[in-house]
């Protein structure tokens, strides 16, 4: 059943207000367009020297405002033809909890708060060991033709299913099998993402009694504010996170006294006791009730996650920080660099995937927003615009990244077994890759930040930390306010991450119960104690195993497992961009169907190479099989290879390729899986459109008006003003002309 | 002096919405729309339900990383 063409006044409306751009307006988009270009200029042209933030500013808004206004216009108007006329799940099945027409500039902030998180602030700044261009580019281009329009195309097919979620519509729209294979794939990413994130975490904090303390106090925190919503004042949410804001100030300030008293040999731990700790902490969040430790620390977060990147903002702005590494480095060419190896094609595209193509916002999309949306209008901005927002938080990532000595970068990001246990030896290999620091500087930027040292804090975290703490004392307090930003910026990441080890620790147990209530039925009962346990203890068992892993091993575990979870994020927004692909041609809109069709191909392509050389490369820094096979020689003839210390670190090695080397495998299964069954669903619809069953919703008429835009245009205005209502939009008593 | 009401109600609104803290006036306002004299349930239960229904399915309100 083809799309029914949408009806007159929608095209009258759109066409009045888009045709015949008014002499200022060309002025003005001109005028963005230049500046834009002014910034990709000097970022292009810029040999050697160093050149001031302000053009990476300059390049990635410019683009973004000439992305949002002109592309996701077209695509709104022209390919998925949005219906002022026609009602939301919002409107239809309003029941005032989660079904119910939420202004849009709130669903703004929700949306944006549910799809930014620690990827674009991790994978932006691990990809700067290439330089500063090669990401800024794919985080701009990236979000502009694929992430911000798979955000929005999920959004407006899953608003016009009732918010489906992404599983359902490949289940509904694909086939069994594709669906089936989409549900695996987001329950092995989930498991690879939580053990990454975790790491992060780890890294982050071991032997630093300063972040083990503070981090630590975000537990009683949560718990003091879960009882009070619970019990003292139920839904006070701003006053209690008011305080829960305070109290963990307090707890980074404390940090640092604790860190200077007797008690800092408690606080301090190493990787591997973090990670029991960790797991204990993920086995017990996830079984505990939501709204002791969940609810709480999510209100905490998102406080911090809006606070902290409108701040962020400012101080770019204000201190305009100047970039030192350079704008493209040999590694990016030569692919053997330290903190991921593999060259520029395919790996930066793999691992910046938040900021630039995110598979995980596709399950944001189909669900919990289009339930709120008021108009189908308004996916643009909620879809393409929030996503372009979470693009410009990567973007101040990159900035952060590289405004720090290169030397220091490299350093920091570099595993154990490169840079060696001394400033000595770090400064000695950091030299040899080209970017010199000298040991007494090293020392000094860990002093600098009250840490005892910063060698191998893989994992983005700690980087990102310094350069936040490099801009803010330089607008706020000056040098002797730098651990304290430090240690901020390391809370801020660790308290998202936390709140995400644990909500997703339970969506995994929710899919698992799901699964294994087919078998034993019990288990599909959620309020089942035992199927809670055990289902919880294997998706932790699942992430604390990987996360173990990242610990021990002697490569490097942000180094082995972060291409993993690139590609598994990757390989999720083929998945969202295939069902998108295929509910355009199905809906009969084959002659756009390249608007998600290109970057599936390009994300296709991107990910099965990546899993080709991660499995088939013969060059064991690369390829999982090529380092098995090269340390279990090893092992046979009695050699230890470098930077394995014994025969024991050998084995981790070889157990570990081959895990990593079986799932690179099973991804690029799933991947083709999904493809070929959207391939054989699409081919069926071209062939005999008459034969397409949509599970779309059918039309009906709404009775709200609201502005498309954030901002009312002077139309919409006069007809908010005709229907009394105020700039929010709302319900009318006669229908919408 | 209106200005700076004006700008603080629009202030505490968006804060209410964002927050969630909106929630338990909106259920009772829909509740009322219907029919005024409708029973609703207190605050207290209203927030307890908010909260255990993630339980039941934490699919909603998921957060990316």
């Amino acid at each position: 059943m083809p799309e029914p063409e949408a009806t007159g006044t929608t095209r009258d409306t759109a066409g009045a207000s888009s045709g015949g751009l008014s002499p200022k307006s060309i002025a003005v988009w001109v005028l963005v367009a230049l500046i834009g270009a002014i910034g990709w200029g000097v970022l292009a042209l810029s040999r050697g020297e160093e050149i001031s933030a302000a053009w990476l500013l300059a390049a990635a808004l410019g683009s973004y405002a000439i992305g949002y206004r002109f592309y996701s216009r077209f695509i709104a108007d022209r390919v998925l033809r949005v219906d002022k006329t026609r009602a939301t799940p919002a409107e239809r099945l309003d029941n005032g909890v989660d079904f119910h027409p939420t202004d849009r500039r709130v669903l703004f902030g929700h949306h944006f708060a549910a799809v930014a998180g620690a990827g674009p602030l991790v994978g932006p700044v691990l990809a700067s060991q290439m330089g500063y261009l090669p990401g800024t580019i794919w985080i701009v281009a990236g979000v502009i033709f694929a992430g911000a329009v798979q955000d929005m195309v999920t959004l407006f097919f899953s608003t016009r299913r009732n918010g489906r979620s992404l599983g359902q519509m490949a289940r509904d729209e694909i086939g069994p099998v594709g669906g089936a294979a989409a549900l695996v794939a987001v329950f092995v990413i989930m498991i690879i993402l939580l053990a990454v994130l975790a790491l992060v975490i780890v890294n982050a904090l071991a032997d630093s009694p300063w972040g083990v303390f503070s981090i630590g106090m975000t537990i009683p925190i949560a718990l003091f504010m879960g009882f009070y919503l619970r019990v003292l004042r139920p839904g006070r949410i701003t006053e209690v996170s008011l305080i829960g804001v305070a109290l963990l100030l307090l707890a980074i300030i404390a940090g640092g006294w604790v860190a200077d008293s007797s008690f800092a040999g408690v606080f301090t731990l190493d990787k591997q006791t973090l990670v029991i700790w960790m797991v204990a902490y993920g086995f017990l969040a996830s079984v505990l009730p939501v709204w002791m430790l969940l609810a709480p620390r999510d209100y905490l977060s998102t406080f911090m996650k809006v606070g902290t990147i409108a701040l962020l903002a400012v101080g770019v702005v204000i201190a305009m920080p100047v970039l030192k590494m350079p704008s493209v480095t040999d590694f990016a060419s030569r692919g053997d660099g330290p903190v991921f190896s593999g060259s520029m094609f395919p790996f930066v595209f793999i691992t910046i995937a938040c900021g630039a193509l995110s598979g995980f916002h596709a399950l944001v999309s189909s669900g919990t927003t289009p339930k709120m949306i008021q108009k189908e209008t308004q996916v643009r901005v909620i879809g393409y615009g929030a996503m372009l927002t979470e693009s410009f938080v990567a973007v101040m990532a990159v900035i952060a990244a590289c405004i720090i000595e290169p030397g220091l970068f490299f350093a920091v990001n570099s595993p154990a077994g490169v840079v060696g246990a001394t400033v000595e030896s770090a400064s000695q290999a950091v030299t040899h890759f080209g970017f010199a620091i000298s040991p007494e500087a090293l020392a000094q930027a860990a002093k600098d930040v009250e840490e005892t040292t910063l060698l191998s804090r893989t994992g983005g975290a700690p980087t990102f930390a310094l350069g936040m703490s490099q801009i803010f004392s330089s607008v706020i307090g000056g040098a002797g306010m730098k651990a304290f930003w430090y240690h901020f910026a390391i809370m801020f990441e660790a308290l998202f991450i936390l709140t995400t080890v644990d909500a997703g620790t339970r969506v995994g147990r929710f899919m698992l119960q799901d699964t294994l209530g087919n078998v034993h039925k019990s288990f599909k009962d959620v309020s089942w104690k035992p199927g809670v346990w055990i289902a919880s203890a294997v998706v932790v068992g699942g992430w604390g195993y990987f996360l173990w892993v990242g610990v021990e091993d002697p490569l490097g575990g942000i180094n082995q497992l972060f291409p993993l979870f690139g590609i598994a994020n990757q390989l999720l927004a083929a998945v969202a961009l295939a069902v998108c692909t295929t509910l355009l041609v199905k809906s009969g809109r084959l002659k756009w169907a390249w608007v998600t069709g290109l970057p599936l191909a390009w994300d296709v392509a991107v990910t099965l190479t990546a899993s080709y050389q991660k499995v088939f490369s013969e060059n064991p820094k690369i390829g999982f099989f090529a380092q098995r096979d090269l340390y279990q020689d090893g092992i046979d003839a009695g050699k230890v290879i470098k930077p394995a210390k014994n025969l024991d670190q050998m084995h981790t090695v070889v157990t570990n390729a081959t895990v990593d080397g079986v799932l690179s495998v099973l991804f690029a299964l799933l991947i083709v899986v999904v493809l070929v069954d959207a391939a054989r669903v699409c081919v069926k619809a071209v062939r005999a459109p008459q034969d397409v069953a949509l599970t779309e919703v059918p039309w009906s008429e709404s009775r709200i008006v609201a502005p498309a835009g954030l901002i009312a245009t002077p139309e919409e205005r006069r007809e908010l003003a005709a229907a009394g209502l105020d700039s929010g939009g709302g319900k009318t008593k006669e229908p919408v002309a | 002096m209106s200005g700076v009401r004006e700008a603080l109600a629009k202030a505490r609104y968006y804060v209410r919405e964002f927050s969630g803290e909106a929630a338990y006036d909106r259920y009772v306002a829909h509740a009322r729309s219907h029919d005024p004299d409708a029973e609703v349930l207190t605050r207290r239960a209203f927030e307890r339900a908010r909260t255990d229904a993630r339980e039941a399915d934490p699919r909603e309100g998921f957060r990316c990383c």
